[in-house]
């Protein structure tokens, strides 16, 4: 490759045949083709929002059978159903699909200054098998056959011999459906962060974004297997009798809970730190400077991924486990208190010695700020042995969690979405709506939520459908409930403020809030080539730091999907690389491991019956089309002032 | 607009559908008065041909709940301190093919109501008869004539004995020495 | 001065806490009737006033940051990379993470020292042995002995003598259930398969209600207990009557009462010693009518409550094993009033 003169600038031959490279395929089979990050990004939010919405109402129904004692609302088994269905949907269905996969797909090429993900086909493949799983469970609730062991489903009680039908084989499959899919999108956003960054973003200069997001997938590799391999274990118990837990034959009963926390405290890391990525994206935009402690605030994140795989057994505090091994479990959850902490003296002195000018994104971090400093500091709590012992396993605990999860992710997720659903749509949303949806949420969310810190200390434990009136948790139980009245409110204010902006919003332009990462440098929504003309980079901030005449990269092809390919380090251009374009292989694929996957909970014989279609389909995938070959890129020729 | 008809259609669909296997029913109605008299427990009658007799079907055959519920039972009145897991023992197998008083549900059930010579004993107003038929299809399911997804899988116990969801099924060799038709 | 007002309304909002009408009493974390309990409630205040000052400095600095800072033009103005005192402010952020640092530690230090308070000695004489076991979805308490005929099996009452150390051995007959009286000690998982130790003394006469705390199935809400401290002689006279076998019935009703007992489904799964009904499946009633709650503290021990309890359990707690006894309305009184008569 070779260019000899300069490529004008805008182009509109080059930009036509961008548009015609990248276009979106067509048609109703053209949508199950689409292998674009925006697409599959998106899919994914919509999906995990309505999941949301799914969990919320299971919520709410819970609280009203709570509301009196001795309530009739719902039977024992409906809500065991019930809880069980919220907490699987709310993390596995909600969280990660939203803050990792959805909002990661979207941006990261974005911000990395790229067209489009690496190995986009896989993660087209990861959203279809995401919404299999989904699908599975509650299907799975519509007949009767929701999962009834709570969200971690331990044995014995979720074992062959306590745990009749199909109802645990439903949950313990559709672990395996969104786990595949998690680890499909981390493979495809580290590779993206690694290798296809744009020229000049060093590692020094990521966007803390996208070192969290880095992280996150680290985590998921490393966390995702344990977790299947447990369920993997359960399923074999249930269907063809092994005997993994089984005491009596030699298994063992804890033995499922350390392999399932292995998996689970990573797994709220996971769905915490893309919170505080939000928080660290959008304070030095709102402040008008460059974050302080950019170090500090990475490494903090990078010790998080690793301080995140010591901390599990204290969720085990209770069952008997040796002092001296409780107390490193102790030490080690409030080690991991100490990146956290560095992360907010960070922010905070980055509005310190900033210039503040809120927009609407930045009241969500606000109530973050309140609502995950009251969720940590309870951590702390709970991370005490002897005060464990205590509020283990009640409502103390469940105000905890939803304290951090809604406080570390939903509240970021809010200002995320109210950030960047601009340059999704191309329309700002409405700044009154934002402040009636916010007040709404926080008052609602701390009724319910704050007063159950209240009940965990009176004694009111986990999982029960009801309560005798002798505990006097009626009160505080019947305002618990009342909160979610505020809190749906809230939701259907954003509901509608969402449509209404969607249609009606005043126009975003390509950089509202004058923001520094990349995916401002282009229109909002951004064309399906992302950018016109790929950009470089000169500092942390991309756009408030580049030169008067930065460069931009020329020289791929715009006949063919292509893509640079950088060096990890540095992000000096090594080659250029064809990216797959439109392809149905995925979802063919999909749907042949998704029958494998639904058949093995009946019969073991779904495996051998079932793997030839997943090889047919993944034969289509990986077909050779003839592809152009990876060029090296020499670096004199890369670059050409535009 | 379609996406959501499509959706709505599903969801009913399936809700409709429900799912017999993990019926849960806590309220049995009062046992009503069975007809076991009608039960035949001998090969012999007269005439030619063999006297067909209406036998009750078993609601809880297709719960897995119930034959769960039965499997437990099972242990807790002591049916394994004679039948063992199965295997028999003091008394006879249960996991075989040979049911020397038919192996329809409702002559297990007139089984276990009225006793039979050589050491089986009556639990009628022991057993509660909505318990008995759990019990019932928990032993069906022992020689693998219930459905795989409604047969218990391995308990929590030493027995090493196959689950009865892995029994492949047996044709039954009933009352008159022959193999019973299959339902 | 800051300190003290703040230190007041702590402590005025604590007293408003405990003194309302709504304070449970005998059944809180914060309402210790045993030393282990009261250990983790002392810990778990000073940790909360770390925890609460954290709070109260880290968000009054963001709020008071953002406040200082806050410019209100729509403009945006032009990002700057970093700000003249941001060296100064390194040396804040420091101190803030190593006065975090410090908090933890001394987080970290209370805990594993209130936790080997807790654990106590157990090398004391004179400690009440007794062994529970989770069952679903009830508790089965064994009081074990040396003599054999002089072991107590009862159910979900649990009778300790005051100020005596006692502990507890726990055994999972099914699944893992979590034993947890909050106003005595913190709870401890009862796991199949492994049996777990845990001791307590309670102080105060009185009766502690305790729940189950790991969900167990359908009617993990119905799985309560009590702990009833008494003095060291009404422990023993107590001890004397569990021995005993059932009372022989004395009038023609209970006669009666025993026969229905011994003629319907309720022998296949109790225990009456004194009679020929032995099995082990549910809970023992020898001395039912000493209790004063049934079915695992749902229903108090009144002849209405039992009589519901017996002829439908289905109703109050769906999904438990004891099955409906319809029976003659005659025999139904009769058995009550038997079983009433086994104190």
């Amino acid at each position: 490759m070779a260019i000899s003169e300069p490529v004008l600038v805008a182009d509109s031959d080059h930009i036509a045949r961008l548009a015609q490279t990248w276009r979106q395929p067509p048609g109703f089979w053209g949508w199950f083709s689409n292998v674009h990050h925006t697409a599959i990004g998106t899919r994914y939010m919509v999906t995990s929002f309505i999941f949301l919405g799914l969990g919320g109402i299971l919520a709410a129904l819970m609280r009203i059978q709570l509301a009196r004692p001795e309530n009739g609302f719902l039977s024992p088994d409906t809500y065991n159903q019930f809880f069980t269905m919220h907490g699987s949907t709310m993390i596995f269905l909600f969280a990660v699909p939203m803050m990792f996969q959805g909002l990661g797909l979207y941006l990261v090429p974005l911000i990395c200054g790229t067209r489009n993900i690496a190995f986009p086909r896989l993660a087209a493949f990861s959203y279809y098998i995401y919404l299999g799983g989904g699908l599975l469970l509650w299907i799975g609730l519509l007949t009767n056959t929701g999962a009834d062991v709570g969200w971690f489903s331990y044995v014995p009680l979720a074992g062959p011999a306590f745990s009749p039908g199909k109802r645990a084989d439903f949950w313990a499959q559709m672990i395996t459906f969104t786990e595949v899919s998690a680890l499909a999108t981390a493979i495809c956003i580290a590779v993206t962060i690694l290798r296809h960054r744009a020229p000049g973003m060093t590692l020094n200069r990521m966007p803390i974004i996208l070192w969290e997001k880095l992280v996150i997938s680290f985590m998921i590799i490393f966390a995702m297997p344990s977790v299947m391999v447990v369920s993997s274990m359960l399923l074999l118990d249930r269907l063809i009798g092994t005997q993994f837990f089984n005491l009596a034959l030699g298994g063992d009963v804890l033995l499922y809970q350390h392999l399932f926390w292995f998996f689970g405290h990573p797994e709220v890391y996971i769905i915490f730190l893309p919170g505080t990525a939000i928080v660290s994206t959008m304070v030095p935009v709102f402040s008008r400077r460059h974050i302080f402690g950019y170090t500090w605030i990475v490494v903090s994140v990078v010790a998080t991924g690793f301080l995140g795989f010591g901390l599990w057994v204290h969720h085990m505090f209770a069952t008997g486990i040796p002092q001296m091994s409780a107390s490193f479990f102790t030490a080690a959850s409030l080690v991991i208190v100490v990146p956290t902490a560095t992360q907010f003296f960070c922010w905070i002195a980055t509005i310190w010695n900033g210039r503040l000018q809120p927009r609407i994104p930045m009241l969500w971090i606000f109530g973050f700020f309140f609502v995950f400093l009251i969720g940590g500091l309870s951590g702390v709590m709970l991370a005490s042995v002897p005060v464990n012992w205590q509020v283990h396993d009640t409502y103390f605990v469940v105000a905890h969690f939803h304290y951090v999860l809604i406080g570390g992710a939903l509240f970021p997720m809010f200002a995320g979405l109210y950030y960047w659903l601009p340059k999704i749509t191309g329309r700002m949303m409405d700044s009154t709506l934002c402040h009636w949806h916010f007040w709404l949420f926080f008052i609602g969310f701390n009724m319910t939520f704050f007063t159950m810190h209240f009940l965990g200390l009176r004694g009111m434990p986990r999982r029960i459908y009801t309560y005798s009136p002798d505990m006097h948790w009626g009160a505080l139980n019947m305002l618990a409930t009342c909160g979610v009245v505020f809190m749906t409110a809230g939701l259907v204010v954003f509901l509608v403020n969402f449509f209404h902006s969607k249609a009606y919003g005043d126009p975003a332009g390509n950089n509202p809030w004058a923001a520094g990462s990349l995916e401002w440098a282009t229109t909002s929504p951004p064309p399906h080539y992302n950018f016109s003309e790929l950009p470089t980079v000169n500092g942390r901030e991309a756009l408030w730091d580049n030169e008067p005449d930065q460069p931009i990269v020329v020289g791929l092809r715009d006949d063919v999907p292509e893509v640079l390919v950088t060096n990890t380090l540095d992000s000096d251009p090594e080659y250029r690389e064809e990216s797959a374009g439109p392809s149905i292989w995925p979802f063919l694929t999909s749907i042949t491991v998704s029958a494998a996957f639904v058949g093995s909970i009946f019969t073991a014989w779904a495996i051998p019956v079932g793997a030839p279609p997943v090889i047919v389909t993944l034969i289509g995938w990986l077909w050779p089309r003839g592809h152009s070959p990876s060029a090296p890129v020499e670096a004199k020729e890369r670059l050409t002032h535009g | 607009m379609r996406f959501c008809l499509f959706t709505m259609l599903l969801s009913l669909t399936v809700l409709l559908c429900g799912c017999s296997r993990e019926q849960r029913t806590f309220r049995n109605p009062p046992p009503a008065e069975q007809t076991l008299n009608t039960i035949q427990v001998s090969g012999l009658n007269p005439g030619a041909n063999p006297i067909a007799t209406p036998v009750p079907p078993n609601a809880y055959e297709e719960s897995a709940y119930a034959t769960a519920e039965g499997q437990k039972l099972f242990d807790q009145y002591n049916c394994s301190g004679c039948h063992f897991h199965g295997g028999g023992g003091i008394g006879p197998p249960l996991m075989d093919n040979n049911w020397i008083y038919g192996s329809e549900p409702g002559n297990i059930f007139a089984t276990i109501m009225q006793g039979r010579p050589n050491g089986m004993p009556s639990f009628r107003n022991r057993i509660p008869e909505s318990q008995a038929w759990e019990i019932v299809a928990y032993v069906r399911s022992l020689s693998g004539l219930l459905p795989k997804d409604v047969s218990p899988g391995r308990s929590d116990d030493m027995g090493g004995y196959p689950p009865p969801q892995s029994m492949s099924k047996q044709t039954p060799i009933g009352i008159t020495g022959n193999p019973e038709q299959s339902k | 001065m800051f300190a003290s007002v703040l230190s007041t309304m702590g402590s005025v909002l604590v007293a408003l806490y405990q003194a309302s009408p709504l304070s449970p009493g005998g059944h809180s974390a914060l309402h210790p009737s045993a030393p282990q309990a009261a250990h983790i409630e002392w810990l778990y205040w000073v940790i909360f006033w770390i925890c609460f000052s954290a709070f109260v400095l880290t968000f009054a600095v963001f709020t008071r940051g953002s406040a200082r800072t806050y410019i209100s033009q729509p403009e945006p103005l032009p990002p700057i990379k970093e700000h003249p005192n941001d060296s100064k402010a390194v040396w804040y952020v420091g101190g803030a993470i190593a006065v975090t640092v410090l908090s933890l530690f001394a987080v970290l230090f209370m805990s594993v020292i209130t936790g080997k308070q807790v654990e106590g000695a157990t090398a004391e004489k004179n400690v009440l042995t007794i062994q529970i076991t989770g069952h679903q979805w009830w508790w089965e308490i064994q009081y074990p002995n040396s003599q054999a005929y002089q072991t107590i099996t009862t159910a979900n009452e649990i009778h300790v003598p005051a100020g005596r150390r006692v502990i507890i051995l726990t055994k999972s007959a099914d699944v893992i259930h979590s034993f947890w009286a909050p106003s005595i000690t913190g709870k401890r998982d009862v796991i199949p398969g492994p049996s777990s130790a845990f001791s307590f003394e309670v102080d105060k006469p009185g009766i502690y209600h305790g729940q189950c705390a790991e969900f167990c199935g359908l009617q993990h809400a119905h799985m309560g207990f009590s702990v009833i401290a008494e003095p060291e002689d009404q422990f023993e006279a107590w001890e004397k009557e569990q021995i005993a076998p059932a009372r022989d019935p004395t009038t023609p009703d209970q006669l009666r009462g025993r026969q229905v007992f011994l003629t319907h489904a309720c022998v296949m799964c109790h225990t009456i010693r004194g009679t020929d009904a032995g099995s082990r499946v549910g809970p023992d009633l020898t001395h039912i009518a000493s209790r004063k709650m049934i079915a695992a503290e749902t229903l108090p021990n009144t002849r209405g409550d039992l009589a519901g309890w017996i002829s439908d359990p289905q109703v109050i707690k769906p999904g438990t094993l004891m099955v409906p006894n319809p029976m003659q309305p005659d025999d139904l009184q009769a058995l009550i009033t038997y079983l009433g008569s086994l104190q």
